[in-house]
């Protein structure tokens, strides 16, 4: 059950953890090499995303169109939204799952290695085509993240090597590699458990990145299949989508939300589990209705398979399909609510230590509350009619996308970051690092909500002068958010280079990854570890692995 | 009783009874955030709206009231290295918990899908092709206590033509055509919406309304002005390159001026209109060293009656 990493890899002479720089960026097998070369890669391309977004609020600080030309402006707000969800979100919460998850469930390396190699090294590839759309003639893609024709199909430079066609392969490919981590991801978390973690005793960041990888299994087939029939209409003059030759256009939304939303739950499940992993450790007490928030992550992912229409309330879809799909998208919001209320119960009544990612975690819980708040509002379609595709939807989806997922991420970063490195960051530039966040966050993403109400559209280059005020705002929070990273690269350089060593388990955690030395040696486990307790075992002395060293004797040896 | 369990029983009334009052005040507010309410519909959207607030500003103080209160209250003593309370779980609140999101969204579904059957927004043709199973009243059906069929046979018809980047109205009883869509108020319009090229979206802020154009279909769309004024339509639904710049006055006038300015329009000699897209590629593509990249040429401006 454990070892087909072992059979497969054929490389286990050395135990030593990479000790030089070049290994990173090497063809390596290790899941942990690969963990970490997926998560600086998209921690670059979040950067890359981010400069975007300066220049589009930049554009936007004044009401007339007059820092950059429409065209680049449209190229801008296409790229931002691409790379920040198929260069950012998607790779980072991946790269964080392929370090994290053959360790928790005490396996040895992922179930296909080479796979796993494989697909990370389709992540650069995307991102070099889709930078190399800025020097074809005509520029990068300019219909949006998510390319609906006519407007994609429309190609005024006439080449057949465009910013549309070079966008939609490298969506396709980074279909492809998605694809290849799901099989992985799945077939690990199944298949590799060490014995006695059955899977009720699995830490629920495994079961989030389970239930999302189900999701990519059935989703990513349906968008793979609208690119490429895109791609067809586009290069060779199919009539898939194209209306003037008798296509449906309205048929390339279904193909693309099908997927696409679920996505949403992609990127999301993955940082729930990150909160569900972080509220234990740092108020001190177990998670608060294990089993429900566990089964809650696979109700997502099920009813996540039937929303999708919702994107679509206005897209002339008959009476009763909304109000389906209106039902269908607010019953998420059970399982979800759920889960906010184990994470308010397990702080409540804790001993709270407010270290950097335990206020990452609260941080992004609390902006969760807003987003999902809109997004009940986005999910009532008499509401949704007024707000669509205006900026209240561009306030709602960052709230969830750099509110939650993004504050997420640098909590688990910093959370796991003397697990993976073997030294300590420093805790006061964490703490500087999230007050400019959290403050810019919301002076980025709040005021964008009156703007969406008062009828301020999404993807605008110019607007009425009426609308100045919110955007300046919005602006201003954009650059502090810009600046906010500074003291976070900053402290994960120096830290990665000089910081205090880590011991093995520096926050007094419970789980499997802190019980092997910091940084994990290769392989990760000497000896399997045999699992005989559930997770989460704060406050109660029960050890939780019969084999190796237990933390919880440690606790009480303090 | 325990006096302690009483104090915080009253703790916990008070904190109940401060955020209550408060979403409520909240909820109230939610009007001011939004633009007039130029249509019969926005009345039902924003009362809706501000029910969602309501209850929305509810559950956020409540989760962040009872976060910070933790936070404040239960950290760690500096040193303090032992655990919480061993917790896992407890069935009763777990299930009350669970019950409580259950009922709240078949309240608000049940509520969106009452305002969403009185708007009817939706033209005949969808209720004759997709045998919509739901009948569909209106919105001044409602207020004028007048059996549906009657007052939703709409008293203006007006065929709206969207393309890249202008809007061209046509009534069709008078021949007119204008690039300014003037609308009488408190009476039922349907509008028949075509585009000829791409994707747009036809939204008036005021109105709270939108729906979508696609290319190769007409998509009827009903709705009720009741405020004489000047609005904007803008196209929502991403168009390409001058996408911002595909704006509209609506003008809503009584009855008795809205056919005035049809007698006058009628009158005028079609001139092409002014379009900003049209300009601004114009003087693009006049300049010696191109910024852009290549774009879609505007469609040439229409030439109607009226522009405003
Ligand atoms: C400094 C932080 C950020 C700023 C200032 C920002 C700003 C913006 C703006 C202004 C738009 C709308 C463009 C338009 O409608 O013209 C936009 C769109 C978008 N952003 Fe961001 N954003 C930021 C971070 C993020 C992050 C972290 C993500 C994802 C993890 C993200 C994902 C998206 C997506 C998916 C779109 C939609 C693009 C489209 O509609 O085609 N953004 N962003
Ligand atoms: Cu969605
Ligand atoms: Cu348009």
């Amino acid at each position: 059950m454990t070892n087909i990493s072992l059979e497969i890899t054929g490389e286990s002479h050395h135990h030593e953890p990479p000790t030089h720089w070049k290994t990173y960026f090497t063809f390596s097998t290790d899941h942990k090499v690969i963990g970490i070369q997926y998560l600086v890669t998209s921690f670059i391309f979040f950067l890359v995303g981010g400069i975007f977004a300066m220049i589009l609020r930049g554009e936007l600080i004044t009401p007339e169109s007059d820092l950059i030309d429409r065209t680049v402006y449209n190229g801008m707000f296409t790229m931002h939204g691409t790379v920040m969800l198929f260069l950012w979100t998607f790779p980072s919460l991946v790269g964080l799952a392929n370090y994290l998850v053959p360790i928790m469930i005490g396996a040895r390396d992922m179930a296909f290695p080479r796979l796993n190699a494989v697909a990370f090294w389709m992540v650069p590839v995307v991102g070099i085509l889709l930078m190399s759309s800025f020097f074809v003639p005509g520029g990068p893609a300019q219909a949006g993240w998510w390319a609906y024709p006519p407007v994609s199909l429309q190609n005024p430079t006439g080449h057949l090597i465009n910013g549309q066609v070079l966008w939609l392969l490298a969506v396709a490919i980074s279909g492809v590699s998605s694809i290849m981590g799901a099989v992985n991801f799945v077939t690990t978390i199944v298949k590799m458990r060490a014995p006695g973690m059955g899977f009720f005793r699995m830490p629920l960041f495994v079961w989030a990145v389970f239930s999302a990888q189900i999701i990519q299994l059935f989703g990513l087939p349906a968008l793979t299949a609208g690119a490429v029939m895109l791609l067809f209409d586009l290069t060779v003059g199919t009539a898939f989508f194209d209306p003037s030759k008798g296509g449906n256009p309205v048929m390339f939304q279904h193909y693309f939300w099908f997927y696409s939303h679920p996505a949403v739950y992609v990127i999301i499940l993955p940082i729930f589990g990150i909160f569900s992993e972080i509220f234990p450790v740092y108020s001190r007490k177990p998670l608060f209705g294990y089993k429900v928030v566990a089964i809650s992550s696979i109700l997502i992912a099920a009813v996540s398979a039937i929303v999708w229409v919702h994107h679509m309330y206005v897209s002339g879809t008959p009476g009763w399909m909304r109000l389906l799909f209106m039902v269908t998208t607010m019953f998420v919001s059970v399982p979800t609510g759920i889960k906010v209320f184990a994470w308010v119960a397990t702080i409540w009544g804790g001993k709270i230590k407010l270290t950097t990612p335990m206020m990452f975690a609260l941080g992004g819980l609390i902006m969760f509350v807003f987003a999902g708040i809109t997004g009940i509002m986005l999910s009532s379609v008499p509401v949704d009619v007024h707000v669509n595709n205006t900026y209240f939807v561009v306030g709602h989806f960052h709230y969830v996308l750099y509110g939650t997922v993004t504050m997420g991420m640098y909590a688990a970063i910093y959370h796991w970051f003397p697990k993976m490195t073997g030294r300590m960051f420093n805790e006061g530039w964490g703490q500087i690092h999230f007050w400019l966040a959290f403050i810019g966050t919301n002076l980025n993403f709040l005021p964008m909500h009156p703007l969406g109400l008062q009828g301020m559209l999404r993807r605008v280059a110019s607007y009425a002068p009426e609308y100045t005020f919110w955007n300046v705002l919005a602006s201003l929070g954009a650059f502090l958010l810009g600046m906010s990273t500074l003291p976070f690269i900053f402290n994960i350089l120096i830290s990665w280079l000089q910081g205090e060593k880590a011991p093995d388990n520096p926050w007094r955690a419970i789980g499997l990854e802190w019980l092997i030395s910091s940084p994990p040696p290769v392989e990760n486990f000497e000896e399997i570890p045999i699992v005989i307790s559930a997770p989460y075992g704060y406050g109660k002395s029960e050890p939780l692995t019969a084999n190796l060293e237990n933390h919880a004797t440690l606790i009480e040896a303090e | 009783m325990n006096i302690r369990l009483i104090l915080n029983l009253l703790t916990l009334m008070t904190g109940g009874l401060v955020i209550t009052i408060t979403s409520i005040f909240i909820g109230k507010q939610a009007y001011f955030w939004l633009p007039p309410q130029a249509a019969a519909e926005s009345h039902l959207i924003d009362d809706l709206f501000s029910f969602l607030v309501t209850v929305g500003a509810f559950i956020f103080l409540a989760v962040t009231s009872t976060v910070l209160y933790s936070v404040t209250f239960h950290r760690a003593k500096n040193y303090d290295m032992s655990d919480g309370p061993h917790i896992e779980g407890n069935i009763t609140l777990e299930v009350v918990w669970t019950a409580i999101p259950i009922m709240l969204v078949l309240w608000i579904a049940a509520y969106s899908y009452q305002v969403y059957e009185q708007m009817g927004i939706q033209g005949p043709s969808h209720l004759l092709h997709l045998h919509n199973p739901i009948s569909i009243q209106t919105a001044d059906a409602q207020e004028k206590e007048t059996p549906a069929e009657t007052v939703s046979e709409p008293l203006e018809k007006i065929d709206v033509l969207a393309k890249q980047w202008a809007w061209v109205f046509h009534y069709p009883e008078k021949g007119i055509t204008s690039t300014e869509l003037h609308l009488p108020s408190d009476r039922r319009v349907r509008l028949a919406l075509q585009s000829e090229d791409v994707l747009h979206g036809f939204y008036i802020p005021a109105f709270r309304l939108k729906q979508d154009i696609v290319p190769g279909k007409t998509i009827d769309f009903e709705f009720t002005p009741i405020r004489p004024g000047k609005y904007s339509l803008t196209d929502s639904q991403y168009s390409g390159t001058y996408f911002a710049t595909m704006q509209a006055n609506v003008i809503v006038e009584t009855p008795e001026e809205y056919h005035e300015w049809l007698e006058k329009a009628v009158s005028h000699i079609p001139t092409p209109a002014k379009n900003q897209a049209a300009s601004e590629y114009a003087q693009t593509s006049n300049q010696s060293i191109k910024t852009g990249w290549e774009t879609v040429k505007p469609a040439a401006p229409p030439v109607v009656n009226f522009s405003g």
